[in-house]
């Protein structure tokens, strides 16, 4: 198995875990990790692609590894903009929760409208 | 044959993977995922990636982990209500079956990846002259595809007003983050006095350094972002009221500045983003410099959140 081969496969793994973390956990944070392990995982994959082509000199491709960089920060500021929607969510109704707030059991805080 | 380092790397990896899904604390899961984040960019070292493994290990460990472990600790409140909804057993089969399907298809591409792989190192490795610059990523991210690098950062902008627009009426154009209140004494205000220095000369140095070896503006960026949130959480600085025009202006300067060199190349070379011969490197360095300041801002004001609490207090 080669190098890139096997962070590939690895890849492929994170993905998926990230992609059942998604579906399974209520906590919206917890749902902002797994998308960041989702992420991490396809820039992972692009690495490895990045990494099989070697070639003219250079250790890897250049072009996908600057892409990923790209990736990574902007990664980042979508996930800056999710955790401050949250946190207005929590200070607006106490509660972090996704589920309807007139469903079976309201909220403990009140909408402050 | 795998590399023993490498099957090390990917077993951690994978099992942190399965231990920030699995995990039943939140702040556990945050802190696996900064660890997680360290080792991939041992991954990407591994990778030949060393530009990246810079961007990892600033962006995606340290200020997505210090942004997730902020709010997860903002959150701990609600922590055990949220968790309470705990999705049923069907729901779980179906999403470990979604999730074994997204694997295995994936794991089938790896395996099926076309030999020899499709490259464009020759091109870059045939251009790069051109550009003046050494660092082929650089290249690459100001030269051949800076359409990409232009729209990142007006990403980061737009993230940043986003956030922003979610400051509650009262607090609009307030201070992000409260007051920081540490022991002026303290351990955390010393380090908050004798590391920005030292923090400030290796981004510096990070930044110009990329020109021709690994490195560039937005790991620079980040380490003086860096700098700049410790001496805020250790009190010595306020944060910026976010109604400041001086500071509106500079979180515009940098994208301003790229945009009109891009029209210059309109006028010019011929095409937006074009740089006519001769003058590839300065103007690559014009935008670097427009950018670093305005890139420092938005990831530190990213991190600090939207404001919460007015301009006097």
């Amino acid at each position: 198995m080669t190098t890139a081969m096997a962070f590939g496969l690895c890849a492929a793994v994170l993905i998926g875990l990230g992609v059942y973390g998604l579906i399974t956990h209520p906590q919206p944070l917890r749902k902002i990790l797994a998308f960041n392990v989702i992420g991490s995982g396809v820039f992972l994959l692009f690495g490895a692609i990045a990494y099989r082509g070697a070639g003219a000199g250079m250790p890897a491709d250049p072009v996908p590894q600057a892409l990923l960089i790209t990736g990574i920060v902007v990664a980042f500021s979508a996930t800056a903009l999710a955790v401050a929607v949250l946190l207005r969510l929590h200070d607006e109704t106490g509660s972090a929760s996704l589920s309807a707030p007139d469903a079976e059991k309201p909220a403990n805080g009140e909408h402050d409208a | 044959m795998i590399e023993p380092l490498n099957a090390i790397l990917v077993a951690l990896i994978a099992g942190l993977a399965v231990w920030i899904t699995l995990a039943r604390d939140t702040f556990s899961a945050v802190v696996a995922f900064i660890a997680y984040g360290l080792l991939l960019t041992l991954a990407w070292v591994q990778l030949q990636g060393i530009d990246v493994a810079l961007t990892e290990a600033a962006i995606g460990g340290g200020l997505t982990g210090a942004l997730l472990i902020g709010a997860a600790s903002r959150l701990r409140s609600s922590e055990r209500a949220a968790a309470a909804e705990l999705p049923g057993a069907g729901l779980k089969c179906f999403a470990a079956v979604v999730s074994v399907a997204v694997s295995g298809v994936l794991a089938l591409c790896v395996l099926a990846l076309p030999t020899p792989a499709p490259t464009l190192a020759q091109e870059v490795a045939a251009n790069i002259g051109s550009t003046g610059v050494g660092n082929p990523i650089t290249a690459v991210l100001l030269a051949f595809r800076s359409m990409d690098t232009l729209l990142e950062a007006v990403v980061l902008l737009f993230a940043l007003i986003g956030v922003w627009s979610l400051t509650p009426d009262r607090f609009w154009a307030g201070r992000p983050g409260l007051r920081q209140t540490a022991d002026p004494n303290g351990i955390l205000a010393y380090i908050a006095r004798v590391l920005p220095p030292i923090g400030i000369v290796v981004g510096l140095y990070i930044f110009w350094a990329g020109a021709d070896y690994p490195g560039g503006k937005f790991q620079g960026a980040t380490i003086l972002a860096a700098m700049w949130l410790l001496t805020i959480m250790a009190g010595l600085a306020d944060p910026p009221a976010i109604g400041r025009a001086g500071l509106r202006s500079v979180l515009v300067l940098g994208p301003l500045v790229f945009i009109g060199i891009g029209f210059l190349g309109v006028a010019v070379a011929g095409a937006f983003l074009a740089y006519p011969i001769g003058f590839a490197k300065p103007l690559i360095l014009a935008i670097e410099f427009a950018l670093m300041p305005t890139l420092t801002l938005i990831l530190g004001l990213l991190l600090l959140g939207a404001p919460q609490r007015a301009v006097e207090s």
